[in-house]
């Protein structure tokens, strides 16, 4: 990572860039930015630390484990990914939940963070695009879309368990 | 959306508690997860910082651009209908270079744009097949660095939280091949369909001319 900032800031010298000057300017966006999430971030993980309190998560895992254990998916992870293509928010929240319920190092911490990585909100995505030019027949675009968001959370698990199990 | 996720994750909690008897557990949470939402949000402050400042100096100094050329090949096959020196493809490879590094905020407006010159003059409501891929890429999530998840995890206590990166590029582009070839396959079949259709349209036609005469 020190290595891809090296690169970036040599990089922009190079193209005779005020590097530092950019660098304060995209800070400031950095601030602005967490300004912005903060609300919606405060108001969904309180959401979730209270569903995780009043037992409804784990609920909601036990009830749906018999299904995810035949295809070897952790249960633990299922309120994220489901979440996932809905809403960024929500399963940010979640995803917190997850690594400090069982520590972002353990294998459901990685698992969660590879799945949150390798996957975008959908729904908004495929709305906002599709809605920003008037089409209202998108064909098979979701379909497409969510079969992508399905092997992204197979795919983690496989790729977790072969890079840190032993 | 948003409201009835967030109505009914409060909701659930507490129909849940009440039955389960973890009313007091669930008070407590409200109090330590605002808490817990804050100190995230502080202890990830300084890295977000971190790398948007340095993401707006690659942005300054056109790296954007250099990726866009880079993967301009790529792309050429992705987009078959799409001619290689329009405006439509311009966008297109500057929002997935975007995207690559990670910047949303630049992304999201040239994605619309190259919306916008996909569409063009006409004035049809069904989406075409460069309309399908394009949007179905920028609902797979492409990015070099996982910057926000890292910052999360280092937040948390996480001991090296870029070590994920390997299992997020592998799962993206499996993911994303899979999104692009179900597409691919499902746009060929609509055409053949499409052209059954023309078949049994002209056969149709020649029929009632026959009938007329």
């Amino acid at each position: 990572m020190p290595c891809a900032i090296a690169f970036v800031l040599i990089f922009g010298l190079c193209k005779r860039v005020n590097v530092f000057e950019a660098f304060v300017r995209g800070a400031k966006d950095g601030i602005k930015m967490l300004y912005n999430i903060a609300p919606t971030l405060i108001g969904l993980i309180v959401a979730v630390s209270m569903l995780k309190a009043s037992g409804c998560l784990t609920l909601l895992s036990d009830t749906l484990s018999p299904l995810t254990e035949k295809i070897g998916f952790p249960s633990e992870l299922l309120p994220m990914t489901l979440l996932r293509p809905v809403s960024g928010g929500g399963s940010t929240a979640l995803l917190n939940q997850v690594l400090s319920d069982y520590g972002p190092d353990s294998f459901l911490g990685r698992c969660a963070s590879v799945i949150a990585g390798s996957t975008e909100t959908t729904f908004y995505a495929t709305t906002l695009y599709y809605n920003s030019v008037g089409i209202k027949k998108i064909r098979h675009s979701l379909f497409a879309s969510l079969v992508a968001d399905f092997t992204a959370a197979v795919v983690a698990v496989v790729t977790v368990n072969l890079f840190f199990l032993q | 959306m948003l409201s009835y996720i967030f109505a009914f994750m409060i909701a659930a909690s507490v129909l849940c508690s009440v039955f389960l008897g973890t009313t007091k557990e669930m008070s407590d949470s409200l109090m330590s997860g605002a808490q817990q939402a804050v100190e995230l949000i502080v202890t990830m402050s300084g890295m977000m910082c971190l790398w948007s400042g340095v993401m707006e100096v690659a942005k300054e100094s056109r790296l954007t651009n250099a990726l866009a050329k880079a993967f301009s090949p790529i792309l050429r096959k992705l987009f078959p209908d799409v001619k290689k020196d329009s405006v439509a493809f311009e966008c297109i490879s500057m929002n997935v270079a975007a995207n690559l590094l990670g910047l949303g905020n630049a992304a999201t407006p040239l994605g619309l744009k190259a919306m916008k010159e996909l569409k063009g003059d006409s004035t049809s409501v069904v989406a075409t097949d460069a309309m399908i891929t394009f949007v179905v890429m920028n609902t797979s999530s492409i990015q070099l660095l996982p910057t926000t998840i890292a910052t999360m995890r280092s937040a948390l206590g996480s001991d090296s939280p870029f070590d994920i990166v390997l299992c997020v590029w592998i799962t993206s582009v499996v993911a994303l091949a899979l999104g692009l070839s179900v597409a691919k396959i499902l746009c060929k079949r609509g055409e053949k369909v499409g052209a059954n259709n023309a078949v049994r349209d002209s056969v149709c036609a020649d029929i009632r001319a026959v009938q007329k005469g």
